[in-house]
């Protein structure tokens, strides 16, 4: 009688959708792995080794994991103190300030490198008058290295302002200042000291989104001309065909670190659209 | 200036002065300079003409130059597509395991496997696709040898709009299964109990009290799912390298060279897929907020 109940309540549509949507998902990636072993039967990990060897590989690799470094310090140098600030003193400016982290959503790495590309390529000069500053930004590594994680900061900006605001929402930052500043700490010691490790989770969920959306990405990346790991791999599937699919493979893994951790941290749900 | 402000919504601000304002200022000194000012560009420089007077003919160009109306065309297509798509699909899946009656351990699988795989796009997602329904891919040889369904003899091509659109799936249906899942949850046990005790059938309770209570979030993330596969460069010009015209295709060929020997006109291009991607996330919010008094 058990069994029969059990069998009329079994959720048939359910697990039918589940299992289509677990294929889609799944497919792609053991298809992908399944290519990668197959090069040469002999070595299976060949491709892996073929990949790994390459210095290019190590070299724009790293450099992208320094902007994804650089970007998630830019990022938390500004949100933080904003957010802060605005929970604590100027709920005012609350709706403009959101306002402005959505703008990336609006805004697509597209044509926000195209605006990037088109303000920054001219020389800074005192307003009205031919006097030069600086020379322009993209001409220059260290301007195009300022430029792209200014950039990636700003597509950035929806899911580190959301992380940190929420974080900050579960904790009382205003008793927490009050008792700080009543106990002689300054400014900079409450933000350091106290509020930082209060939101560490939420701060880390931004950041581990802030790194999936940084390494790999390629707009903008390949049109402000940055060596990153995004155009390397675009440029190795351009002429190759199993170490691509080998660091393909990898790639997925390191999103998956990613999200996984958040899901830990947080036990929330992490998202980010826009790096595609 | 020093008193207490009261908004016009009766909440209640504390004093401030320019002083206070001042501790946002790094961040929209930032936001003018990496935000306001690129886009302000594009819109100055897309009512311009190549002397640098004011003029409206890039507007009115964007809807006469077939090349360009046929980008947005295409874009609009597959955004409308696959957010249609990926909707469907997301929302089955989000119902599965919250009302559906899956285990509860298949709901964080699903949740966390979904936040991978809307961040998975670009090139590696693009090389996916290739190593599993490319012409030699792992799929295809599968459908044809056990299956007997050659898909490339059926005229099915990766590098076309239905491979983009496949391809778009699969970071558009986690996205809506993201938002959709925290929706349903949302339903409440007592509409269900109430609908049953009047006497309702399932599908009764489906069609007049959860539907409605659940279609404005539904439409407003497919609205959302809309605006991201319309704003996506990374993942169409991995897969098809520029082949295929959709917008942000066109836009990056003509910041790459001038393609249409217009400036101003590649500019008006991208103000007007700004538009749009503008309407679609001013949908979404409304939509939104009329979600918000029910489900909460």
């Amino acid at each position: 009688m058990k069994f029969l109940y059990r069998l009329r309540n079994f959720p048939f549509w359910s697990w039918l959708w589940f299992i289509i949507g677990a294929l889609y998902f799944i497919l792609p990636l053991l298809a992908t792995f399944e290519f990668s072993l197959s090069w040469d039967p002999a070595i299976p990990w060949k491709a892996y080794q073929r990949a790994f060897e390459d210095n290019d590989f190590w070299e724009t690799f790293i450099y992208s994991n320094v902007l994804a470094v650089a970007t998630i310090f830019f990022s938390v140098l500004l949100v933080v103190p904003t957010a802060y600030w605005i929970r604590l003193r100027l709920p005012q400016a609350r709706r403009i300030v959101e306002f402005i982290t959505l703008m990336p959503f609006v805004v697509p790495a597209i044509i926000l490198v195209f605006g990037l590309i088109r303000i920054y390529s001219s020389p800074f000069t005192i307003p009205f008058t031919d006097i030069q500053l600086m020379q322009p930004l993209t001409n220059f590594k260290m301007g195009t290295n300022i430029l792209i994680v200014a950039g990636y900061t700003v597509l950035a900006m929806p899911y580190m302002y959301r992380s940190v605001d929420t974080g900050m929402r579960t904790v009382d930052i205003a008793t927490l200042t009050e008792a700080a500043q009543s106990l002689g700490a300054s400014w900079y010691v409450i933000i350091t000291k106290i509020i930082l490790p209060n939101i560490r989770s939420a701060l880390l969920s931004g950041a581990l989104l802030t790194f999936a959306i940084v390494v790999g990405e390629v707009t903008l990346a390949s049109f402000l001309g940055v060596d990153a790991f995004g155009p390397y791999l675009f440029l190795l599937g351009q002429h190759r065909a199993y170490e691509p699919a080998a660091l393909s493979f990898v790639s997925f893994l390191l999103t998956w670190f990613a999200m996984g951790m958040i899901q830990m941290v947080t036990g929330g749900q992490g998202q980010a659209q826009g790096a595609h | 200036m020093a008193q207490t402000a009261i908004t016009p919504q009766g909440k209640i601000y504390p004093p401030t002065n320019w002083k206070t304002w001042l501790g946002v200022a790094p961040f929209f000194i930032f936001a003018i300079l990496f935000l306001f000012l690129p886009s302000l560009r594009l819109f100055t420089a897309s009512f311009t003409d190549p002397e640098g007077n004011f003029t409206l003919n890039n507007i009115i160009q964007l809807f006469s130059e077939k090349y360009i109306v046929d980008a947005y065309k295409l874009s609009i297509q597959i955004s409308a597509v696959t957010a249609l798509g990926g909707g469907i699909l997301g929302f089955l899946l989000a119902y599965s395991v919250t009302v559906g009656g899956l285990p509860k351990s298949l709901r964080s699988i699903l949740i966390t496997f979904s936040g991978v795989a809307s961040n998975f796009a670009g090139v590696p997602l693009a090389f996916a696709f290739v190593a599993t329904i490319g012409r030699q891919g792992f799929m295809t040889h599968i459908l044809r040898d056990y299956f007997g369904m050659d898909i490339y003899e059926a005229g099915f091509n990766l590098y076309s709009f239905a491979g983009l659109s496949l391809v778009y799936m699969y970071f558009q249906f986690p996205l809506m299964v993201l938002i959709m899942a925290p929706a349903l949850d949302g339903l409440k046990k007592e509409w269900r109990e109430a609908a049953e005790n009047l006497g309702a059938s399932t599908a009764q309770y489906w069609l007049k009290v959860a539907m409605p209570v659940l279609l404005p979030s539904i439409l407003g993330a497919m609205i959302l799912l809309f605006g991201n596969a319309f704003g996506a460069y990374a993942t169409a010009y991995a897969l098809t390298g520029g082949r295929i015209g959709v917008v942000t295709i066109q836009i990056g060929a003509q910041i790459r060279g001038d393609v249409l020997y217009n400036p101003g006109l590649g500019y008006a291009m991208a103000i007007g897929m700004v538009v749009i991607m503008a309407i679609s996330l001013a949908g979404y919010s409304w939509l939104q907020a009329k979600t918000e008094r029910w489900l909460k």
